[in-house]
């Protein structure tokens, strides 16, 4: 790890102060410092916001729930509200990484978590999303990749708060000194590759990401999320279903089914939450929502269904498994996979 | 891990440790004793620090120039050289001299020399390097030693009081609950964290609060038997005299 100055921040004024050309934010540093540590980020000043009390706590409102950025993993999965009512967000941030590591890791750091693709977190691959003008994944190790709307970088998203924060609609602040502060909706949050390669959301070297705001669900909402992963702990996802439901009896008026590890941005599948519209949760719908999931139109790019690579054609049917079994989780009609991660 | 480390590319887990050096760092202190972060900057404004801040009078001063360049708004600079850094470790305040990048696993293993946290993958992957922060199971890894200023890091040499092992620890040789040894003391900590929160875990709570830590040979049956035992549950057949 190189060396560099530690600007530790104990307010959010403060911190804005220094985000100058070349600082680079350190929450609690889990992705920073193993970035560091593979020598693909070298800094020479770390704004520390770790101890900016400010930014951590779960504020509930008669308009929803709003969660400070530096509210850890752990906090969000064990917090009673958000176990009962955004359980697709207590689930998530509760089967992320280790135990360990979400008691340190953060919820802004995980939405902000660089990609986990193995050539780009590596120092010996200078890859198209460093700049330059080649995608080793294509041609090389791609079992991890994606399988939909990847176009020139087959990355893929790799938070699962992310997952639960689209499929409840939820929105992130973002603070700068100078312009004040600024709402934007996860689903505009992130940049796909094809856009702008080096870009990988939309904050400005001079934002802060300083709290999630999620409205409050309707009632009758159930949710629910299952991540698989090679082992069941310790991992990202291979596959992961983020599944929002909102419930009349037994009838869905209306659906969000999201998945992270499918693309290079979390996306929604509009195809399968057309096939649960207006339809009773059974275990025929929760399956033809899932595969449906899988022959999903293009959002960001002009690729048609799942067009897997080389080694990763497991995913397309990985893929329904964790939808279907993850929206019958959220209806109450299944229990949690055991074999999912968490 | 599915997502960082590309399998043509493992790097040696011995060179994975950063260069280290001496260091040193004021800091704030829980209880107030010894040197802390804001009575140095008060000493060193007014001009002649006591002697009790002295030690290292040349780090102290760097770090005053490093600290009017932005002591305003909560805003402090430290590094990139050694500073003096005062770690409540163990029950006792300790004060070293590293540099910003140094990790709570180094500050303990090198600057302290409590090797019993072990440093394995160096990732935050294994959980060899488990320590308590507040009595909080974290990765020591991937926490920067400065990050640990103003809290309780308890480490596996901290668990003994008086000469007697831990419970754990008891039943941890009791159950004959290791192998090589090397995930043992992040096992320890993680289990011993987990009868805190809660003294009655089911075996399934030991997977669950284990899950991040990774013990390659396999003795993780001996494990859930022993923190069972410290629970006060009866030993699971399955494993006794195994």
């Amino acid at each position: 790890m190189n060396q560099f100055v530690l600007v530790d921040c104990t307010t959010v004024d403060g911190a804005l102060s220094q985000l100058n050309d070349g600082s680079v934010v350190k929450a609690a540093g889990v992705d920073l410092l193993d970035r560091m540590k593979n020598g693909t980020t070298t800094p020479s000043r770390l704004v520390n916001i770790r101890n900016i009390s400010a930014l951590r706590g779960i504020h509930p409102s008669p308009q929803g729930v709003t969660i400070g950025a530096l509210t850890t993993l752990a906090e969000i999965s064990e917090h009673p509200l958000l176990t009962s009512q955004y359980t697709i967000l207590s689930d998530a941030c509760g089967s992320a990484a280790t135990p360990h590591i979400r008691n340190m890791a953060t919820l802004g750091g995980n939405l902000l978590q660089q990609l986990q693709c193995w050539y780009f977190r590596s120092e010996e691959y200078q890859c198209l999303r460093k700049g330059k003008d080649l995608c080793f994944a294509f041609a090389g190790l791609n079992q991890y990749h994606a399988i939909m709307d990847y176009g020139t970088c087959p990355s893929v998203a790799p938070s699962s708060s992310a997952v639960a924060l689209l499929g409840l609609n939820a929105s992130v602040e973002l603070t700068s000194a100078k312009r004040g502060k600024r709402t934007v909706a996860i689903k505009d949050l992130y940049v796909h590759p094809d856009a702008n390669p080096t870009k990988f959301n939309v904050l400005e070297p001079d934002e802060l990401l300083t709290a999630v705001t999620i409205p409050r669900p309707a009632a009758g909402t159930r949710s629910a999320y299952q991540k698989y992963g090679e082992k069941q702990s310790n991992d990202w996802a291979i596959a992961d279903a983020g599944v929002v439901l909102e419930m009349d009896g037994n009838v869905c008026r209306k659906a969000a089914i999201v998945m992270g590890a499918a693309s290079p941005v979390v996306r929604h599948s509009p195809e399968a939450e057309a096939v649960l519209a207006g339809k009773p949760i059974t275990e025929e719908t929760a399956r033809a929502a899932g595969k449906a999931a899988m022959q999903g139109g293009p959002l960001q790019t002009a690729m048609q269904g799942a067009q897997p690579l080389s080694m990763n054609a497991y995913k397309v049917q990985l893929f329904p498994v964790a939808i279907y079994r993850t929206i019958l989780l959220a209806a109450g009609q299944m229990g949690r996979d055991p074999s999912a991660a968490g | 891990m599915s997502g960082s480390k590309l399998p043509i590319d493992q790097s040696d887990p011995l060179s994975a440790n950063p260069q280290r050096s001496d260091v040193d760092h004021a800091a704030e202190t829980k209880a107030g004793k010894g040197i802390t972060r804001r009575g140095f900057l008060k000493g060193a404004g007014v001009a002649a620090a006591g002697t009790a801040l002295l030690e290292g009078a040349q780090v102290f001063s760097r770090e005053a120039v490093a600290a009017t360049r932005g002591e305003h708004n909560g805003v402090k600079e430290y590094g990139p050289g050694p500073i003096a850094v005062t770690l409540h470790v163990n029950g006792k305040e300790q004060t070293v001299h590293i540099e910003p990048r140094t990790t709570l696993a180094d500050a303990l293993r090198v600057d302290m020399a409590l090797t019993g946290t072990k440093v394995v993958c160096d990732r935050g992957a294994c959980s060899a390097c488990t320590v308590l922060l507040d009595n909080m199971p974290i990765n020591s890894c991937m926490t920067l030693a400065m990050d640990a200023v103003g809290h309780r890091v308890t480490t596996i040499e901290g668990l003994a009081k008086n000469g007697e092992m831990h419970p754990m620890q008891a039943a941890f040789v009791k159950h004959d609950a290791l192998q090589c040894g090397f995930c043992t003391p992040g096992m320890v900590m993680t289990c011993s964290a987990l009868l805190g929160k809660n003294p009655k875990p089911t075996e399934e709570d030991v997977r669950y609060a284990i899950a991040g830590n990774l013990c390659r040979c396999g003795t993780y049956p001996k494990i859930f038997a022993a923190a069972q035992e410290v629970a006060g549950a009866s030993t699971p057949e399955s494993t006794r005299n195994a």
